[in-house]
């Protein structure tokens, strides 16, 4: 069965798409893939800002990303000669929120907010901060205007290291409902939350309530809880609605995601998730990046073969005159043997997926010998992903 | 690095980038120290039913259940903690709650606190961690089938895991005294002493190396007893340093592989011999990487475990030759 191919060229070429989400389970290549496909926008001349999230050292020097930075930078290393930019900026979530807060409250209010143990709490370590500061800025970024027009006209965006691709869906959701739960509305005002009828039962409820919590937890806990989340309502009306709102943004048409995924049965297996909820979901899906995919560097002499051969050539006698010797052949024969292991079961790795998904369009990404250092490795990756 | 040096761990803490493979080492580490007739608990906290996986067994709970039999006959136990029912049992345990329970969880109450309260969250699930460590024979109530010669926690991956540990720490700015604060500092103490080891998994590539380092010097910060470094799916190519040194020269001639080849009845043509050369050449690039991230390693000046990469996946057999592995080793006692 072979599956349509994912040509990220097509891709870029529509100008109705103007962000691109790369995703995937932790550790498979998003960063890069992010890197490499914004790096491939702007040499064919589109207004590129990146968006990434945890870079490796490496990476992010490879994008004069050396100090950990909000705004966008420019990326010097490219070749602009089409016309185009990149801009590339690491994603400090806690500065977001705390811009965020600077932004919407007054000077008073928001160095009270700042200083709340939840808040600092929420901000730095609530799962699903990063997720839902991820967006934040990706709307903000849109939003940013240079001229009169976008400053961007595509927006690349890696998304957060978290254990499930899913996450990244879910995490705003769960941040802008629990902000926006039962109990929260009860902290700030009992009162509030129910009917004439319903406010008894709810006031002895939120009396047991309070009674424990500051039994457990200390009765200043419970008052920091209320002062983060009165002054946060005031600041935002309504998380939810915020969290809708990036949600749709995912949903749009100028939207695009790629998943990302290694040939490894749990990379792949997330990747089905994440392809399967996001058609449920109606989002648009451009196809699956496979990062690191072994290929041989000789395709015909399968790994049988090759074993038979090394064990054959440990037999062969000693040579003289020269040093290479039948031995070091037949350690090359094993070396390539277990490459074409790899190969064959990256190949039946990704057939599973195929055969579960056989309409989603596929690129493959070979494994490199080493990690990307530059913007001409890249360069590299991108041309792959367009072959 | 002798075998005594963790004799008296009871609780072994495993973190690790996500993607190296730290459930799975975890769930090695268990079975190596499940030896003749020792009960071993592995517990996993963040509800990702990765030690179900590992084991193919169905879904673990809030209850302890067998999930295998060690190599030397001892058993390996398996738990998810979660976070709400640790509370609701540990409510329940102080405070004799009853129905106020259920309301607790109808207000969204538990939510709440398991969510977003700082560090409370961290505080329950290592707290049900230190209750099965702690568990002695002469408490009323408890079964001789749930003690636990040692604790293997399969903890949050490095970037998060000082956080997690630090629970005192993170308490610090919120419940300054109470039954939360006592517990806090209780898990903290038992964590801090030479009970417990905070072992590293990582792969010799560049990003898990970064972190692992990084989660080093936070948990020493954290004054946490750090263990091995554990080095996962460690290749040992087939190909010595003297054929790569051949290789990598200039002047390299290619006749005598030709004629090597040509002598096992292999079809020898430009291709064949320079595509074998170049892959003896990109594992030379390969190795040099590799030795690059050992070495950052060894800076960290730990104990380090040597594992190979199972090819073909993992499963009950490659679980076995791990444990092996790391029995062999001798690191963990």
């Amino acid at each position: 069965m072979t599956p349509p191919t994912l040509d990220i060229d097509v891709l870029l070429r529509d100008r109705s798409v103007r962000t691109i989400v790369c995703c995937g389970s932790g550790g498979v290549g998003k960063t890069t893939t992010a890197a490499a496909i914004a790096i491939r926008a702007a040499e064919q001349g589109r207004t590129v800002a990146v968006l990434t999230i945890d870079p490796a050292r490496r990476l992010a020097q490879a994008l004069g990303l050396e100090h950990l930075d909000n705004e966008p930078a420019p990326v010097d290393s490219i070749d602009s000669s089409a016309g185009g930019s990149l801009d590339a900026m690491m994603l400090d979530m806690k500065r977001t929120f705390d811009e965020l807060v600077l932004r919407h409250s007054t000077p008073d209010k928001a160095q009270q907010i700042l200083e709340n143990p939840f808040y600092q709490a929420v901000s730095s370590s609530f799962a699903g901060t990063q997720e839902y500061m991820a967006m934040e800025r990706l709307g903000q970024l849109h939003a940013e205007l240079a001229g009169g027009a976008a400053r961007w006209d595509l927006i690349v965006v890696d998304t957060p290291p978290s254990r499930s691709a899913l996450d990244f869906l879910d995490a705003p959701g769960r941040l802008g409902s629990f902000l926006d739960g039962k109990f929260i509305r009860l902290l700030m005002s009992p009162a509030k939350a129910g009917g004439r009828a319903y406010l008894k039962v709810m006031s002895v409820g939120v009396h047991t309530m309070t009674a424990v919590m500051s039994k457990v937890l200390g009765g200043q806990l419970l008052r920091d809880a209320q002062t983060f989340v009165a002054a946060l309502d005031s600041m935002f009306g309504g998380f939810r609605e915020r969290a809708d709102h990036t949600y749709a943004l995912l949903s749009d048409a100028s939207t695009a995601f790629v998943v990302v995924a290694t040939p490894e049965r749990d990379a792949l297996r997330e990747a089905s998730f994440f392809a399967g909820r996001l058609a449920s979901e109606g989002m648009p899906l451009a196809g699956l990046v496979v990062n690191r995919v072994e290929r041989t560097r000789l395709p015909s002499l399968r790994e049988g073969r090759a074993e038979a051969a090394a064990e054959e050539a440990d037999g062969l006698p000693e040579r003289t005159g020269t040093s290479w010797q039948p031995t070091d052949t037949a350690a090359l024969l094993r070396l390539h043997a277990e490459h074409a292991a790899q190969a064959v079961r990256h190949e039946a790795a990704i057939g599973r997926f195929t055969a579960s998904h056989p309409t989603i369009p596929q690129v493959l990404v070979a494994a490199a010998a080493e990690d990307v250092n530059d913007v001409g490795q890249l360069r590299e990756i991108g041309a792959q992903l367009a072959e | 690095m002798s075998s005594g040096d963790w004799d008296g761990v009871r609780l072994h803490v495993v973190t690790g980038k996500g993607g190296t493979g730290k459930t799975t080492i975890a769930a090695a580490l268990a079975m190596s120290l499940a030896t003749h007739g020792k009960r071993v608990l592995l517990a996993e906290v963040e509800g990702r039913q990765g030690i179900s996986g590992v084991f193919d067994v169905p879904r673990l709970g809030e209850d302890e259940v067998q999930v295998a039999t060690g190599p030397g006959g001892g058993q390996v136990m398996g738990l998810s903690v979660d976070p709400k029912a640790a509370l609701l049992e540990y409510l329940q345990m102080f405070y004799k709650l009853g129905m106020a329970g259920g309301m607790l969880e109808r207000f969204g109450v538990i939510d709440f606190a398991t969510t977003v309260a700082p560090g409370l969250r961290d505080v329950l699930l290592i707290g049900k961690v230190y209750e099965a460590v702690r568990r002695r024979p002469s408490r009323r109530g408890t079964r001789s089938a749930q003690l636990y010669d040692a604790v293997v926690l399969d903890a949050p991956p490095t970037g998060r895991v000082g956080q997690f540990l630090g629970v005192n720490h993170a308490m610090a700015g919120l419940a300054k005294m109470g039954p939360v604060k006592n517990q806090a500092d209780a898990i903290t103490a038992l964590l801090q002493s030479a009970q417990t080891a905070v072992h590293l998994v990582t792969l010799l590539e560049e990003m898990p190396v970064q972190e692992t380092v990084e989660a080093a010097a936070e948990l020493r910060a954290l004054s946490l007893p750090l263990g091995a470094v554990v080095i996962n799916q460690e290749v040992t190519p087939p190909v010595g340093d003297g054929t790569l040194a051949q290789l990598a020269a200039t002047d390299f001639d290619d006749a005598p592989l030709a004629a090597d080849l040509a002598a096992v009845g292999l079809r020898v043509g430009p291709r064949m011999l320079a595509g074998l050369a170049q892959t003896g050449r990109d594992l030379t690039q390969r190795l040099a990487l590799q030795d690059r991230e050992r070495d950052a390693l060894a800076g960290l000046g730990l104990p380090t475990v040597h594992l190979p990469l199972v090819p073909g996946g993992m499963d009950a057999g490659g679980l076995l030759e791990l444990a092996d592995a790391v029995a062999a080793q001798g690191v963990f006692g």
